[in-house]
């Protein structure tokens, strides 16, 4: 069955690389994406060079160079720690599209990947945006109720609650990607010795607002669901609300910290 | 208001009783929600897209009550609703076969059905098939959420209230409800069916005295190629290979298409959770999250593949070896837990072709039904 490579269109992936960054300065770097159907109607951008999870804020930037050119044919712009997923229509592809006498030989794939690779090099990418990201403070119940694994946590860290709760909120987190579920933030900067394993039984429900630590990752639960994080806290600060303009709270290079307060001053 | 009696003088108002609502449900069925083709521009957001599973069931159900097709529908999963028409309307029941029947007796499906009011539709068994669309002319008049009716139910978006349907809801249907009015081509069929209703009724006079009968047209849409899963090779979904094809082992790569595997209990619209025999990777580095889409086959650790469906996650970590063409997730949603599924591998260009054929025939079907008159 080694034939089965073959059957890989757009294998080997085809590569797009372009300059990032502001051009009038000396940080202009060149940088290369690595191009790669995800099914017959999306397309994959994915960092060709180690960035790793530090590569999330060339794709916010991506995506967003992406967006500002609003094709009707794309419609979903996802970015992710290293890759921005592309959700194409191929229909309206066909349409709306400028091609030669060729398109009927090409795959709407193709033509996405064509598409893509001017969209890409014409982008103004991120040479205009806003990169600084806004600072936003989350007021948290630490430990109690709202925090039924902190005890444990603390002491598979080796330290008090209450020094884990100071560790916890002294440090500054950046939202490096959205997704998993309605407004869910990725923080980077848990400090390492806070890492902590996933629960081996998750929890049937886990309530909205609640703060977990799964591994590297610290984060707030935006709805009810099951999961196994380790909950420590809880904010009440919504991450999703659909009656807002802009029913996400958080958005990529968003600079977190939470804030401890105590149940008992009523203060919320 | 018109008398019950004369209606076949005037056209039928179908969506007439404005304050009453369209549909009393009666029992709400293991899931019903509303959903019509999803909600689109909001994966970034972390919002799942959701909408129909099978979405050309709810396309042509919608197409052959005269609506746009992607109106809001009801979708029916295992276990039927039983529902009661609170006004006349104009319906049509596609998808899987859950032995739909209108005030006891059969009722065909994949054509429009004219309804009178006080008509109660009930549904069996799901004999083949897992999930039913029932479409009314004007659609469910249900506010949109972040532009679409879908119903998301973890995010409480969409539908009624974002929850499944319960007893005792009535869902806004027809004019003045929210809902579109129904086209002048559901106008005119539903007054068609009605007076061939009403002939009927004349003629047999053991039902005089009763309310009009419900009426369906004689010509019906071609349904889609529904499996019970019970053919000996069960369900069979054309995949390619996926973005971590590579990373497993050649043994994995050659039972994923040649292994039969069963759709487990666990599976919902997120995703079809299958058993059978294990996938195994050849590295254990972990993935960094990534945006992922409906169709992708996800093999987490320990080997059994979920199929990611309408309401999947918008990112995450497992590797993907496959991934089901798009032309193939309706028959994914007709899958039920216990049914036999085989991957059989398929390129993208080919699948893309595929895609383009069905958006093809669902264009002149469109154009069909339209120029239908009665």
């Amino acid at each position: 069955m080694g034939q089965l490579l073959f059957l890989r269109s757009g294998w080997p992936p085809s590569r797009i690389s372009f300059t990032m960054g502001r051009k009038m300065r000396a940080g202009v770097r060149i940088m290369t994406v690595q191009v790669t159907p995800l099914g017959d109607r999306a397309i994959v951008l994915k960092q060709d060079d180690a960035a790793g999870a530090a590569g999330w804020k060339q794709m916010a930037d991506l995506a967003w160079a992406l967006e500002q050119q609003g094709e009707a044919w794309i419609i979903e712009i996802v970015p992710a720690y290293e890759t921005v997923t592309v959700v194409y229509d191929s229909a309206l592809l066909w349409r709306e599209i400028e091609i030669g006498p060729e398109a009927d030989s090409l795959l709407p794939y193709q033509l996405a990947e064509r598409r893509l690779r001017l969209l890409i090099k014409n982008g103004r990418t991120a040479a205009e945006r806003d990169v600084q990201g806004r600072r936003i403070d989350l007021p948290t119940y630490y430990g109690g109720e709202y925090g039924p694994d902190l005890e444990e946590s603390a002491a598979r860290a080796g330290m008090t609650a209450s020094r884990f709760i100071e560790e916890h909120s002294k440090a500054e987190y950046t939202v490096a990607m959205i997704g998993f579920m309605p407004g869910f933030p990725y923080l980077s900067g848990l400090p390492e010795k806070l890492e902590q394993p996933r629960k081996p039984v998750p929890r049937a429900v886990v309530p909205a607002g609640s703060v977990g630590i799964a591994g590297k990752q610290t984060g707030v639960y935006p709805i009810a669901t099951p999961g196994g994080w380790q909950i420590i806290g809880y904010t009440p600060i919504a991450m999703f609300n659909k009656e807002r303009k802009d029913p996400v709270l958080l958005r990529a290079g968003d600079r977190i910290r939470f804030i401890p307060i105590s149940g008992g001053e009523g203060s919320i | 208001m018109k008398e019950q009696g004369n209606r076949g003088e005037a056209a039928v108002n179908i969506g007439a009783e404005g304050s009453r609502g369209g549909i009393k449900v009666l029992k709400a069925g293991l899931l019903t929600t509303i959903q019509d083709l999803g909600r689109t521009g909001y994966r970034s957001s972390g919002i799942t897209t959701g909408g129909a599973m099978d979405a050309y069931a709810l396309r042509m159900a919608n197409l052959l009550v005269g609506n746009e097709e992607g109106e809001a529908a009801l979708e029916v999963t295992l276990i039927g609703p039983e529902l009661e028409a609170n006004t006349d309307l104009l319906i049509a029941v596609c998808g899987a076969y859950l032995e739909p029947t209108m005030d006891g007796e059969e009722l065909p499906m994949w054509r429009p059905v004219f309804v009178p009011r006080g008509a109660v539709l009930r549904f069996g068994r799901a004999v083949s098939g897992c999930r039913a669309y029932i479409a009314a002319a004007g659609g469910f008049g249900v506010p949109r959420e972040l532009g679409s009716r879908s119903t998301d139910v973890r995010a409480a978006l969409g539908g009624l209230a974002g929850r499944r349907l319960a007893a005792g809801d009535v869902l806004p249907c027809g004019a003045g409800q929210g809902a579109a009015a129904p086209s002048r081509w559901a106008a005119a069929w539903a007054t068609a069916l009605a007076r061939q209703g009403e002939a009927a009724a004349a003629s047999a006079p053991e039902a005089a005295g009763r309310r009009l009968p419900w009426a369906a047209a004689p010509w019906f849409a071609p349904p889609g190629a529904y499996s019970g899963g019970d053919g000996e090779d069960g369900i069979v979904l054309r995949a390619m290979p996926g973005s971590e094809y590579g990373q497993f082992s050649v043994a994995a790569r050659e039972a994923l298409f040649r292994e039969r595997y069963t759709v487990a209990p666990a599976s919902d619209r997120m995703g079809c959770r299958l058993t059978g025999t294990p996938l195994a990777r050849e590295t254990r580095a972990e993935l960094l999250s990534h945006g992922v889409t409906p169709g992708a086959v996800q093999v987490p650790p320990g080997g059994g593949p979920i199929i990611l469906a309408a309401d999947c996650q918008t990112t995450g970590g497992y590797p993907k070896i496959a991934h089901v063409a798009a032309v193939d997730m309706p028959l994914l949603a007709q899958a039920k837990p216990g049914d036999t599924i085989r991957f059989q591998p398929v390129t993208l260009a080919e699948a893309q072709r595929l895609d383009r054929r069905r958006e093809q025939d669902i264009r002149y079907l469109a154009a069909a039904i339209r120029s239908r008159q009665p």
